[in-house]
């Protein structure tokens, strides 16, 4: 075929383009569905540690998004020496496989926040939160004092209905209960079902106490209840040396 | 009387009269919020503790108002011109025209206010929220079918090649912006919603899409716009008919792999980013050659840029469009990427292309345009000089001072100490950002003084137009 015939059929051009710009795509995002070990498996004594965040958790990750964060903190480390020493483990592809959508950020104008869970106290945190400066100095920042405002978390079950419709182990019925028993034990498929969310959402604030304040459930209760699981599901000491390195 | 004048309009110039006018009002807004948040990096305490202008919510505010705002305004403008002159047939469907128009400032608005109240898909430059997709969808199927039907009425045999780059970006974008924002709503009436996708799967497609927003929306685009104005504003044919051909194909089957290098190192599989990493470097070859055929259509006339400041805005364009598209590949390595991933060199790789490349080719096309849809000359051409300047010497600020802030905060964070300790902490190097820091809201401050200079300037021609049609309107009456 001449050039000539494209340039002078407004149809051939834009179907011709069509199937040039599909390729890419296509080869590049499909087969990550099918090859097998492009997310870990991740079991200890039969069971999967990495679970899909609690009701509080989940709505901390909401406020997370909206606020911005990913924006100035990755959530993904990657396989250098420097990375380990100040961040720890390099990120799994199987500690993001519940997060819709992806935070792996783009730019670390703070620090890597994939393993910060555990690192520093409820207190520090909510410190940091309301004034960074009072806890670092030279940070930039900017200070979150709306984040003791209540936390609003009237649809909190539409939520997890929702990720439950993407693919998130949710349950709602008694088989899909049992199943997450199977899958993750009894402990985490109680905080995975979404009939009791209301009610372990506010547990987890009282015994969790992140905000130093049991009076009320504040947006800092979840954002730091989010901050304190990242990076904690998986338990390395618990894998063979060089067993997730078969993955890459 | 009006009879002896009005001819049957010829071209729908209302429409690219209104995006010309909202592309600049956008620019305004966007880049002065750009400023903005580069200053409260700089001095945090202008957050003030307000939610609404923190960093975390302006920055999507400052993204999408350049990109969508400015940048597809001015597309939009350009586009439904070249496609009218080239044609040589009036726009197809007016009324569906102005839908575009009203339906994308619509977007683009709802988009800014709803960032700030904190209602974000939290994904990089598609933030935001299902409904707004919506709109935007409508808008573009609605762009898409004025442009096919506009190339079928053509009066010309050929289609002109800026018209090819302006389709493959109408396709393309399409194709991207359906796909990544395949999410689920909360419920029918909140603004909140969950990806479909998660994880490896959905960064995957997330760069796939954030880095194609660059190739079809930010440089396909400008490279039609580039291949009607420069051989326009010039006087010359475009230098190489054959090179135009194998350029474009080439760019566009190559942009759609390219995505993955912004995943190297992290939990994507090794084979999708080396394939990424691939493709980057093969990438170079096309965007040179658009490069070569704009410079080179220069040829034999190179004297113009002395007497022309368009022609320099449009040069000075061309010229870093084969920088940032050097840079690129160049960080697609993935040695090189593990020191420029995730610093300001990243950042300042985007502003060459955004503000060298992306602004300055529309600075010169609309210079070009405003005076014919206007039908007048521009106020003053010493304040198009002084545009130029500005905004070249606020680019070379802004750059250097993020490859100082990117190249030096990689190397700070991987030095190790004689015992192998890490060198530094992390906030000794956040320290070290504060002066680069300064010197690129400095920049930021230049360019944003050349578009707000160009703003009065284009505001001054309209009116000088207007009151020449006027006068004119009062003799033949």
């Amino acid at each position: 075929m001449k050039h000539e015939t494209i340039e002078t059929n407004a149809g051939w051009l834009i179907v011709l383009t069509m199937i040039v710009i599909s390729i890419g795509g296509l080869v590049e995002i499909i087969p990550l569905y099918f090859i097998n070990n492009t997310v870990e498996t991740v079991k200890v004594d039969g069971k999967e540690t990495i679970r899909p965040y609690t009701a509080l958790e989940l709505r901390g990750r909401d406020i997370y998004m909206r606020e911005g964060c990913y924006l100035c903190h990755s959530q993904m480390i990657r396989p250098f020496r420097d990375e380990d020493m100040r961040y720890g483990h390099y990120s799994l592809a199987a500690e993001s496989q519940y997060d819709h959508p992806f935070q792996w950020g783009s730019k670390r104008t703070g620090p890597d926040l994939a393993r910060v869970g555990g690192k520093y106290s409820n207190a520090w945190h909510f410190q940091h939160l309301m004034n960074p400066r009072s806890v670092v100095p030279e940070s930039i920042m900017p200070n979150y004092p709306w984040l003791k405002e209540p936390l609003d978390y009237a649809d909190i079950k539409d939520r997890m209905r929702a990720l439950k419709a993407v693919g998130v182990p949710y349950s709602e019925t008694s088989e899909e209960y049992q199943a997450n028993v199977e899958r993750f034990g009894k402990d985490v498929a109680d905080q995975l079902n979404i009939l009791k969310a209301r009610e372990n959402l506010i547990a987890q604030a009282g015994s969790g106490n992140y905000d130093g304040n049991p009076e009320d459930i504040s947006e800092a209760d979840a954002l730091i209840a989010y901050l304190q699981v990242l990076g904690t599901m998986v338990d390395f000491s618990k894998f063979e040396e060089g067993y997730f390195a078969e993955f890459r | 009387m009006a009879h002896t004048t009005a001819q049957p309009a010829q071209y729908n110039y209302a429409i690219v009269r209104n995006f010309t006018i909202m592309a600049l009002v956008w620019g305004v807004l966007g880049m002065t919020a750009g400023l903005y948040i580069a200053s409260e990096l700089a001095w945090p305490f202008l957050n003030f503790d307000i939610p609404q202008i923190t960093f975390g919510r302006l920055r999507p505010v400052h993204t999408t108002l350049v990109i969508f705002g400015f940048g597809g305004s001015a597309l939009f403008a350009t586009s439904y011109y070249v496609v009218q002159r080239t044609c040589q047939t009036r726009l197809w469907g007016d009324s569906l025209a102005s839908f575009t128009f009203w339906g994308w400032q619509a977007a683009v608005a709802l988009a800014a206010i709803s960032y700030m109240a904190g209602y974000t898909q939290a994904r990089e430059y598609a933030e935001m929220t299902w409904p707004i997709d919506i709109l935007i969808a409508v808008v573009w199927v609605a762009y898409l079918l004025i442009y096919v039907m506009t190339l079928r009425n053509r009066s010309q045999p050929h289609i002109y090649v800026a018209n090819w780059f302006y389709i493959a970006f109408i396709l393309a974008t399409a194709i991207l912006h359906i796909f990544n924002n395949l999410a689920m709503p909360v419920s029918l009436f909140s603004l909140s919603s969950y990806s479909l996708q998660s994880g490896v799967q959905d960064a995957m497609t997330q760069w796939w899409y954030g880095h194609n927003a660059v190739g079809f929306f930010l440089t396909a685009a400008f490279l039609g716009m580039m291949y009607y104005f420069v051989p326009k504003q010039v006087g010359r044919p475009v230098y190489s008919y054959r090179l135009s051909i194998i350029h474009f194909w080439a760019l566009i089957f190559l942009y759609m792999w390219v995505g993955a290098h912004h995943l190297h190192w992290t939990a994507l599989p090794d084979w999708t980013s080396t394939l990424a990493a691939t493709f980057s470097i093969l990438l170079l070859m096309p965007s040179w050659g658009g490069m070569i055929n704009g410079i080179m259509t220069l040829s034999g006339a190179w004297d113009k840029l002395r007497t022309d400041p368009i022609i320099r805005f449009l040069v000075v364009a061309l010229s870093f469009y084969g920088m940032s598209t050097f840079e690129g590949p160049l960080m697609s390595l993935k040695s090189v990427n593990a020191l420029s991933h995730y610093t300001d060199w990243t950042v300042g790789h985007v502003h060459s292309g955004a503000l060298g490349w992306v602004a300055m080719i529309s600075f010169g096309s609309l210079y070009h345009l405003v005076p014919r849809l206007w039908d007048t000359r521009m106020w003053s051409t010493s304040l198009i000089y002084l545009h130029f300047w500005l905004a070249t010497i606020g680019i070379v600020l802004y750059i250097s001072a993020m490859w100082v802030a990117g190249i030096g905060q990689g190397l700070l964070l991987r030095a190790f100490d004689d015992y192998g300790n890490l060198a530094y902490t992390f906030i000794e190097t956040v320290q070290f950002l504060h002066q680069p820091y300064v010197v690129r809201a400095l920049g930021g401050l230049f360019f944003v003084s050349g578009i707000v200079i160009m703003g009065f300037n284009v505001y001054m021609t309209i009116r000088q137009g207007r009151r020449e049609q006027a006068a004119l309107q009062a003799k033949l009456a």
